[in-house]
């Protein structure tokens, strides 16, 4: 009897085992965030606080590591997001020379391990004479470089799954090509273009290889928390850690329930 | 009085001609030649049909029509205008697509409404409202595309080219997509339309019968030129290719010598049984050519029986198979020279039913026979693709 009873749930339960085991680390770093510690070198919740909260920049090293990451990774976004639409609509609408090449290429920054790229680009940098400028620039160049590729292929993939007669069907129907462009296709491969930059700023806010041999002296939100993590980490990483997780949270829910309340609309 | 003669003839001499017409057009897409220096006429006003098999260059020409391909040389000209190298946004035509490609992201409404916004017209919603009744999708207009049916979107792709009151109307395959149920109902409903609007309609298709059932007009086009252009009855009935003969319904093609021309009547030797075919059936000029039948104009009798067509009489067929249909029979009839005839009969009850193996002999009225030139192929346009 129990034993039909755990084959017909066996699924369910291997299901929440895999759940289990993708949020506990997350679990914990929320769990620490209100952690109030006894020695700095024992990572243990030794009692309820809302300090870290309180008082999040302590560190103030960490806090302008953190303005410092938020801002490559916004200006990465931006920067990528705009130079990855652009190609790949030139990749998907039109037929150039070495079209096919720039295709096979663009996938090479995603498919080279990261530790690969990010050393020939400091041999890139130092041959160029920029071994004394390593810094906010150079770890926003290495970014847009990364980020591109994955913003190439995202819009590319919403592109190439548009019908080509939808912009004819709007030429046809009196729209110049400017109205064709903002009224049809832009709107209609906006959300890869959203994707490509959500998915741009997570990579640029969380690359720690690339971003470590290209940084100099500057240091990103992930290279305080590599330096700090050999001498105890202060519990206020896992509160930027908790809204990190919080705000992607926010997104996709509100993202979902944008679409339920669509298709509800529709159906309706 | 005298001034409508007037008018009537300055435009003939003025070469203003009120509906399309398309002038020694050609278009290559590289080493493949779509459309062949193409002459046509689409008078205003006209359900016209553009027929052909896959490929024949009808799309293409449609396509031309509509801005979305540009001619390699030749003129287009509507109402007098040269439109050949006119935008698509610049020109008084729309085009209902064969995929629809209505707008995902918009609802059914601002679809239909798309034209005349982008025209900047007045009165846009009480226009996409009647239009939206015309085409019976009153109570959809804020659905988005995917909520529809194909037969309703299809109407929507209607309603959404027919607002802006195009002087021509291009519809490309617009029932291709559609089950056979729908698709009837759709060509009564589209030539209801076209009737209410009295718009000129060019109607893309490979369906004959699609063809012939809605359009006056019906062009057969192959390998990137037009084969014959007539009512569709015309058509049917006189042939003036193999290939029309073959696509448009079925033939039976036999073939004969000519042994006499007179000016009514042509002589052919048909494997040894003489025929006549009328003078004006005749589109064969050589001392050969392919003595052409339609089915339901043979009639089949016993041996020695006197049937009712006097002139072209075959004896010495056999049945080599029946096919029962309810309403009429098909037999495939092997004639002494080998070849199998068709021939479908009314089950009027007057005659009886043939079995395979049985004798019979054939006839037909001379009247109804053509005569198609030698050089052609007789099997060309009956390899039609089942779709």
């Amino acid at each position: 009897m129990t034993g039909r009873w755990l084959r017909e749930r066996i699924v369910l339960f291997l299901g929440l085992v895999v759940l289990l085991y993708t949020f506990v680390p997350i679990a914990v770093v929320i769990l620490m965030s209100f952690n109030d510690p006894a020695s700095r070198n024992v990572y243990r919740f030794d009692g309820f606080t809302l300090d870290n909260w309180a008082n999040p920049c302590v560190d103030p090293s960490m806090c302008s590591a953190l303005g410092r990451s938020v801002e490559i990774g916004l200006l990465a976004t931006l920067a990528a997001t705009v130079l990855g639409t652009l190609a790949a609509f030139a990749l998907v609408r039109h037929d150039f020379v070495g079209r096919s090449a720039t295709n096979l290429l663009i996938f090479l920054p995603m498919a080279a391990p990261e530790i690969v790229m990010g050393s020939s680009l400091l041999a890139l940098f130092v041959a160029a004479g920029f071994s004394g400028q390593l810094g906010f620039w150079t770890i926003l160049i290495a970014h847009i470089m990364f980020c591109l590729s994955f913003v190439v292929v995202t819009v590319r993939a919403r592109l190439a799954g548009m019908d080509d007669n939808l912009e004819q069907a709007a030429m046809d129907l009196y729209a110049t090509p400017a109205q064709t462009f903002w009224r049809v296709t832009f709107p209609l491969v906006f959300p890869g273009i959203l994707g490509a930059a959500l998915l741009s700023f997570s990579l640029s806010f969380d690359d720690f290889i690339i971003t470590n041999l290209n940084a100099g002296q500057t240091t990103t939100f992930p290279m305080y928390v590599w330096g700090v993590a050999q001498r105890g980490v202060p519990m206020q990483v896992n509160v930027i850690g908790t809204l990190m997780f919080a705000i992607s949270i926010v997104i996709v829910v509100s993202g979902e329930l944008n679409n339920r309340r669509r298709t509800r609309s529709l159906t309706r | 009085m005298s001034q409508v003669v007037e008018q009537g003839s300055t435009a003939g001499e003025g070469e203003v001609h009120s509906g399309l017409r398309l002038r020694s057009v050609t278009k290559s897409f590289a080493a493949f030649t779509a459309v062949d220096d193409l002459d046509l006429d689409v008078p205003s006003g006209s359900f016209f049909a553009l027929l052909g098999p896959s490929g024949c260059g009808k799309t293409t020409t449609l396509r031309m029509v509509a801005g979305l391909e540009t001619p390699t040389s030749g003129t287009i000209t509507l109402s007098g205008q040269d439109i050949t190298y006119a935008k698509p946004y610049q020109r008084p035509v729309n085009t209902v697509f064969q995929s629809y490609a209505l707008f995902p992201h918009l609802d059914i409404f601002e679809n239909v409404a798309f034209g005349l916004r982008r025209r900047k017209r007045p009165d846009v919603k009480k226009q996409v409202e009647e239009m939206l009744e015309l085409v019976e999708l009153g109570s959809q207009a804020h659905k988005k595309p995917a909520q529809l049916s194909g037969g309703q979107q299809q109407r929507v792709a209607l309603a959404r080219a027919l607002i802006n009151k195009p002087e021509v109307l291009l519809l490309d395959e617009p029932l291709g997509a559609l089950d056979l149920k729908l698709r009837r109902s759709m060509q009564i409903e589209l030539k209801r339309i076209q009737t209410d609007v009295g718009l000129t309609f060019i109607h893309v298709t490979h369906d004959q019968e699609e063809a012939m059932t809605m359009a006056d007009t019906v062009a057969v086009m192959n390998q990137g030129v037009i084969e014959q252009l007539g009512a569709p009855a015309e058509l049917y009935e006189n042939p003036h290719s193999t290939f029309v003969a073959n696509f448009l319904g079925q033939s039976n093609l036999i073939e004969g010598a000519v042994t006499g021309r007179a000016s009514d009547v042509v002589s052919v030797d048909m494997h040894g049984i003489g025929v006549s075919v009328p003078a004006e059936r005749c589109h064969a000029g050589g001392d050969k050519g392919w003595v052409g039948i339609r089915p339901e104009k043979v009639l089949i009798g016993e041996e020695g029986e006197a049937l009712d067509a006097p002139g072209n009489t075959i004896p010495g067929g056999v049945v080599t198979d029946v096919s029962f249909y309810g309403v009429s029979t098909q037999y495939l009839v092997r004639m002494p020279w080998g070849q199998e005839l068709q021939v479908f009969e009314q089950n009027t009850g007057r005659r009886r039913l043939f079995r395979t193996g049985d004798r019979v002999e054939l006839s037909w009225r001379p009247e109804y026979a053509f005569l198609l030139d030698h050089s052609q192929d007789a099997s060309a346009g009956s390899q039609r693709v089942a779709e």
